[in-house]
C-alpha cells in the first residue's frame, strides 16, 4: 500500500498543481458560456496573446513575468470589453451561428497577427521560477512553477468569487445570466454588463497566459491547445460555479498525469479526454453544475 | 382624496384632466410584433397617486401595453409621456431611471440569487443605491417574510412569496409608477387578497399603480379607474362605479 502511494505521489501532486493552472485556463470560458451563452472559440488565442503581451512588457521592464500581470490584466480587460461591446453584442439573440463565426474569425486573426509580429519561433517567459524545485523533506520534490501556477490560480478564483458575491456589478452579471429581460427591467443595461463580463473573462485569460508562458513554451498557434483544455474543464466542472470549474481543472490535470504514469507519456492527453468522455456519458451537465 | 373629475372619454373629450395631475399619458400608440399588429390606436392616462386597472381577456394586448410603457417594446406611432417628458424609444433600463418600475408577468425573480440579492438588484441604479437601507427597511415592514428568508435562494420560495419578492424588488428604486402585470396569476385566493392589500398600502404612500388583471371584480374593487381592452384596442374607460356590468361584459367580450 505504502509503495503504491510512494509511486503515485509524484503524478498526484503534479496533476493537482497542473489542474490549478487548467482551472484558470477554463474559468473565463466557463464564465462567458454561462453568462452570455456564447462559446468563445478565441479564448485560447486570448491566453496566448497575453503570453506575448507579457513577453513585450518584459523587454521594457526586465522583471519577473508575474509582475507583468499589473500591465497585462488591464490591457486584456480592455481588449475583452471592446470585443464584446463592438462585435459580439451586435449579434446577440441572432442564433448560435453568428457568435461562433465571429469568435472563430477572431481566433484566426489573432493567430496570424501574432505570427506576423513575433515570427513562428518558440518563446517562453524566462524566469528563475521555471527551473527551481522545492523539496518537501526527502519525500517529494515539487516544481516551483507548478506551485506558483496553482496558488495564483486559486487566489484569482477566490477574488473572482468574492467579486460575484459582494459587488453590485457581480450580482448584476449573475442576474443578467439568470433572466436578461428581468434584469433590464431592474435598470441594468445588460449589453454593458456583458461587455464587463467579457472584460473579466479576458482578464483571467491574461493571468492564464502569463502562467502558461512561464510553465511551457508557446508559439503563435498554440491557442487552440488551451481552448481544448478550457473546453475539457468546462465540461467536467459544469456551469454555474467558479469552484466547480476549478475542481474540473483539478480532475482533468489529475487524469492526465495519472494516465501518463500508468500508460506512458504518450497517453497523457488521451487519458484526460477519456475522463471527459466518461463525464459526458454519465453526467452531461458536468459534475458540479448548479441550477 | 383623489376625486375623479373626468368621466368617460366620450363625455370629457381629450382635454387634460382638471384638478388631477396626469403622471403617464399614452396617446394613440400602435405596436407591432414583427408583422403582427398588436395594439391599435391605444390611448390611456394615469393620474398621479391613482390605481388604474387594465382589464381584458387573454391576448387583448394588456401585457403588450405594459411592456411598451416599460420600454421593452417600442410603439411605431403615437407618444408616451411620463410627467410631461416623452419616453417612447427609451430602453427598459432608462425607463427605470425615469421612475417607472415593473412587476413582470410570471414574477421572474432571479432564481440563483438570494432574496436579499434580488432586492438589491431592484436598486441597481445609482441614485437608488444610496437609499438602499432605508427602502429595504420599509419593504421588510411591508413583507416581513422577505426579511425572514433574506438569505434563501429565491427559487426556494413559494409562489406567493416570490410574488411579494417581485413587488418588493420593483419598489427598491423608489419608483413613481409601478406596473403590476398579472400579479394574481396562479396564486390562491387568500394570497391574492393579501397581495392586493399590500398594493393598496403601497398606493396610499403615494405610489401610482397601473394594474393588469384578468379578474374583473378584483380590478373594479382595487382601481380608481379602469380601462377595458379587447383585440388590441381600448373598448371602454371609466371609474368603476360608473360602468354598468352590462357594458363591461360587452367590452370584455367584444360584443
Amino acid at each position: 500500500m505504502l509503495s503504491i502511494l510512494n509511486e503515485l505521489k509524484v503524478p498526484i501532486t503534479n496533476g493537482l498543481l497542473l489542474g490549478g493552472l487548467y482551472g484558470i485556463i477554463g474559468i473565463g470560458m466557463s464564465m462567458i458560456f454561462g453568462i452570455v451563452r456564447l462559446v468563445n472559440l478565441a479564448h485560447g488565442d486570448l491566453i496566448i496573446l497575453a503570453s506575448y503581451l507579457s513577453l513585450v512588457a518584459m523587454t521594457f521592464f526586465p522583471v519577473n513575468p508575474l509582475f507583468t500581470l499589473i500591465v497585462v490584466i488591464p490591457v486584456m480587460c480592455i481588449i475583452g470589453f471592446i470585443i464584446q461591446y463592438c462585435l459580439l453584442n451586435r449579434i446577440l439573440g441572432k442564433g448560435m451561428n453568428p457568435p461562433l463565426l465571429i469568435a472563430f474569425g477572431l481566433s484566426i486573426i489573432l493567430q496570424n497577427l501574432l505570427l506576423l509580429i513575433f515570427t513562428p519561433d518558440a518563446r517562453t517567459l524566462l524566469t528563475s521560477i521555471s527551473v527551481k524545485t522545492i523539496p518537501l523533506g526527502n519525500f517529494l520534490n515539487i516544481p516551483l512553477v507548478y506551485l506558483v501556477d496553482f496558488i495564483v490560480a486559486l487566489v484569482s478564483i477566490a477574488l473572482l468569487s468574492r467579486f460575484f458575491n459582494r459587488t453590485y456589478m457581480g450580482k448584476a452579471i449573475r442576474a443578467a445570466s439568470d433572466d436578461e429581460g428581468a434584469a433590464q427591467l431592474m435598470g441594468i443595461n445588460t449589453k454593458t454588463i456583458y461587455a464587463f463580463a467579457m472584460a473579466l473573462a479576458s482578464g483571467t485569460a491574461g493571468i492564464a497566459g502569463i502562467l502558461v508562458g512561464m510553465t511551457f513554451t508557446f508559439y503563435p498557434h498554440t491557442g487552440p491547445e488551451y481552448l481544448i483544455i478550457a473546453f475539457g474543464v468546462v465540461i467536467i466542472g459544469g456551469l454555474g460555479s467558479l469552484l466547480g470549474t476549478f475542481l474540473g481543472g483539478l480532475i482533468l490535470g489529475l487524469a492526465q498525469l495519472l494516465g501518463a504514469h500508468f500508460l506512458g507519456p504518450g497517453f497523457q492527453l488521451l487519458s484526460g479526454y477519456l475522463i471527459l468522455l466518461i463525464v459526458l456519458t454519465f453526467k452531461p451537465t458536468g459534475l458540479f453544475a448548479k441550477g | 382624496m383623489y376625486g375623479i373629475e373626468r368621466g368617460s372619454r366620450g363625455l370629457s373629450g381629450n382635454g387634460g384632466s382638471i384638478g388631477v395631475n396626469s403622471l403617464l399619458r399614452v396617446q394613440n400608440i400602435d405596436v407591432f410584433y414583427g408583422d403582427f399588429h398588436a395594439l391599435w390606436d391605444v390611448s390611456l392616462e394615469v393620474e398621479e397617486a391613482f390605481v388604474v386597472s387594465i382589464i381584458g381577456a387573454n391576448g387583448a394586448g394588456k401585457s403588450t401595453l405594459m411592456n411598451t410603457i416599460a420600454g421593452v417594446l417600442s410603439p411605431s406611432k403615437g407618444t408616451i409621456e411620463f410627467h410631461g417628458k416623452r419616453i417612447n424609444g427609451l430602453m427598459p433600463y432608462q425607463a427605470v431611471a425615469e421612475g417607472i418600475s415593473m412587476v413582470p408577468e410570471g414574477r421572474r425573480v432571479f432564481p440563483r440569487l438570494t432574496v436579499l440579492e434580488n432586492l438589491e438588484m431592484g436598486c441597481y441604479i445609482h441614485k437608488a443605491r444610496q437609499k438602499k437601507d432605508k427602502v429595504l427597511r420599509k419593504i421588510y415592514e411591508l413583507f416581513p417574510i422577505l426579511e425572514e428568508r433574506r438569505n434563501q435562494l429565491s427559487s426556494t420560495l413559494s409562489g406567493g412569496e416570490q410574488q411579494m419578492l417581485a413587488i418588493g424588488r420593483a419598489l427598491m428604486c423608489e419608483p413613481r409608477l409601478v406596473l403590476f402585470d398579472e400579479i394574481s396569476l396562479g396564486l390562491s385566493p387568500l394570497v391574492i387578497k393579501n397581495i392586493y392589500q399590500r398594493v393598496k398600502q403601497i398606493n396610499t404612500e403615494g405610489i401610482t399603480a397601473l394594474l393588469v388583471e384578468q379578474d374583473i371584480q378584483r380590478s373594479l374593487k382595487a382601481a380608481h379607474k379602469v380601462y377595458i381592452m379587447q383585440s388590441g384596442r381600448i373598448r371602454l374607460e371609466g371609474r368603476p362605479g360608473e360602468l354598468s356590468s352590462e357594458n363591461i361584459h360587452k367590452a370584455y367580450f367584444g360584443l
